[in-house]
């Protein structure tokens, strides 16, 4: 099977190119494994830390006062659940129709543009975010506000939901979209009622992706929402945070308090595998839906 | 090199059964600098079948895609002459391009259902016409199915996925979601290139059941289904119609030589 050329260079040549073979697989190997160690001790670690401070209380109760035992970060997790809420309020609908728009209209400079600013926006430090939204919308309402926490991790979506949903929707064939149009349907609707349909699957990984990245963001609340000791719906009052909360709890010189920040992180990066999973989980169905 | 040819040439004599339904005078396409249609003009007869061979590339799906106006979908395309549907222009500039899609309708080469229910495929075009509703709506669904003699196969899974049917089914429910906005016209770019020789037999059934109330045009490599199914057939070459008149004279006596050279098989 070996080509001419190898057998005649004899038996060492042949040796010294396995072994170059072999010693290439071996480092390969390692390479994945030291990608994988900090992954797994992150886990492990968290878990190990996390768990024995995690019960029902610190899902259901109130911060208790320092010096006290007990109590959870009830108020940190509904608040993390309203600043995702208010996020994707922000971002999806600007995410998506923008994704859109450079889908079936982006031949042009303007969407170029907007290409690379998205790009770009995704690579912006998160903390620069939150001083852009302390300026326009802290300062004018004169006090941090799960508002103002919102629109910073929305801000943070947009880049990651427009070119998913840019990408997703030029996947789709275009024998869908003649379909659609050879039935007298109009541009909006082709791309609403067929192209959006079919690209659903890839689009919500896409957006759950984007929330599982913005779950864990801690920079650009810290002077948006701020975070909040007491129990706060409002969306005009600072607003408690998971990572906020783990922020403070980590830095402060108690230790019950370090365990209910193990604890948090936990949940946190719970919350973000969960959202992981579930974004493979609706892609498996998308090639037989698009083909 | 004058191959083109002059319109009265393809005008056959008036036939009271079956009037003009479209007439296309002189139609030239270009896809920016190249020319894919030129100076094509005849006459397309109602409730009859039509065909279209060439070799590929020859401008005949061009041409259909001309007929419903979806070659404007592409950019850099340009269009000129006229396709009259019963007399009016179609490339006129009044016309709603929606409004004509209705009334010509486009069955493609590959099934191309939509990412949704049986049910729901036969349903989007009267939805967004906003033809009927309720009951009504689920009457017309299967009356389209049994005019494309789908309904006893899929009867029973209306809400299971179009992509679950086998392709010749797919290709007849693409018929039906045609049928079910009740076209005049309907266009059919190679149907059964992609489909076994029984589902390919199954469509032409069809369209010889369908002819009795649409005019049916379809574009097609397979000389022998020309002849089988249509009643006139065209020949295109380098975006010219060469030769066109009735089927049965076309495949036994064509009067062009490289009719006569596709038909026999020496090139294409």
């Amino acid at each position: 099977m070996m080509p001419d050329g190898s057998r005649g260079r004899g038996g060492a040549w042949e040796a010294k190119r396995r072994a170059a073979n072999g010693l290439m697989w071996v480092v390969a190997v390692l390479a994945t494994l030291a990608a994988l160690v900090p992954l797994a001790m992150v886990l492990y670690y968290v878990t190990a830390q996390g768990l024995p401070a995690l019960n029902l209380a610190f899902f259901t109760h109130m911060p208790k006062p320092v010096g006290e035992p007990g109590g959870g970060m009830a108020n940190a997790i509904v608040g993390s659940l309203i600043l995702i809420g208010l996020a994707s309020a922000v971002g999806l609908p600007i995410g998506i129709l923008g994704g859109i728009y450079l889908a079936e209209f982006g031949n042009n400079r303007f969407a170029w543009a907007v290409r690379f600013a998205a790009d770009v926006l995704s690579g912006v430090p998160s903390i620069v975010i939150g001083i852009f939204i302390y300026a326009i919308v802290v300062m004018p309402m004169k006090r941090f506000s799960a508002l103002a926490g919102g629109a910073a991790l929305g801000v943070m979506m947009i880049p990651t939901v427009i070119r998913t949903t840019e990408e997703l929707v030029r996947l789709v064939p275009i024998s869908l979209r003649e379909a659609a149009l050879s039935l007298g349907a109009t541009h909006w609707r082709t791309v609403f009622k067929v192209v959006l349909v079919a690209a659903k699957g890839g689009v919500i990984t896409g957006v759950l992706l984007a929330i599982a990245r913005i779950a864990g963001e801690t920079a650009p609340l810290l002077f948006t929402a701020f975070g909040n000791r007491f129990w706060s719906t409002r969306l005009d009052q600072p607003i408690a945070s998971l990572p906020v909360q783990i922020f403070t709890y980590a830095i402060a010189p108690y230790d019950d308090w370090h365990a209910q920040a193990w604890a948090g992180a936990l949940v946190l990066v719970a919350l973000v595998l969960i959202l992981s999973v579930a974004a493979r989980y609706t892609t498996r169905g998308r090639f037989r839906a698009v083909r | 090199m004058t191959y083109s040819t002059p319109v009265q040439t393809f005008q056959i004599t008036e036939h009271t059964d079956h009037p003009t339904k479209i007439q296309v005078e002189a139609l030239d396409f270009h896809y920016g600098q190249f020319q894919a249609l030129r100076n094509v003009s005849l006459p397309i007869r109602e409730r009859q079948i039509t065909a279209f061979i060439g070799p590929s590339g020859c401008g005949k799906s061009t041409f259909l895609r001309a007929l419903n106006r979806m070659n404007d979908i592409i950019d850099g395309a340009r269009t000129q002459g006229r396709v009259l549907l019963d007399g009016e222009d179609i490339y006129g500039p009044d016309v709603d391009v929606v409004a004509l899609r209705r009334r010509v309708g486009m069955v493609f080469q590959r099934p191309n259902p939509f990412p949704m229910s049986v049910f729901d495929n036969i349903a989007f075009g009267p939805r967004i016409h906003g033809l009927a509703r309720g009951t009504d709506l689920e009457d017309l669904v299967e009356r389209s199915l049994k005019r494309a003699a789908l309904w006893e196969e899929v009867k029973d899974k209306l809400r299971d996925s179009a992509f679950s049917l086998s392709g010749g089914q797919q290709q007849r429910l693409c018929i039906a979601r045609v049928l079910a906005v009740n076209p005049e016209v309907v266009l059919m770019d190679e149907p059964c290139s992609a489909l076994d020789p029984i589902s390919t037999l199954r469509i032409e059934e069809l369209m010889q059941e369908l002819k009795a109330k649409f005019t049916i045009m379809i574009v097609t490599h397979n000389m022998q289904q020309a002849a089988r199914v249509s009643e006139e057939t065209g020949f295109f070459l380098h975006g010219e119609l060469i030769e066109f008149g009735p089927s049965s004279r076309i495949f036994t006596d064509p009067h062009d030589k490289r009719t006569e050279d596709y038909i026999t098989g020496r090139f294409g």
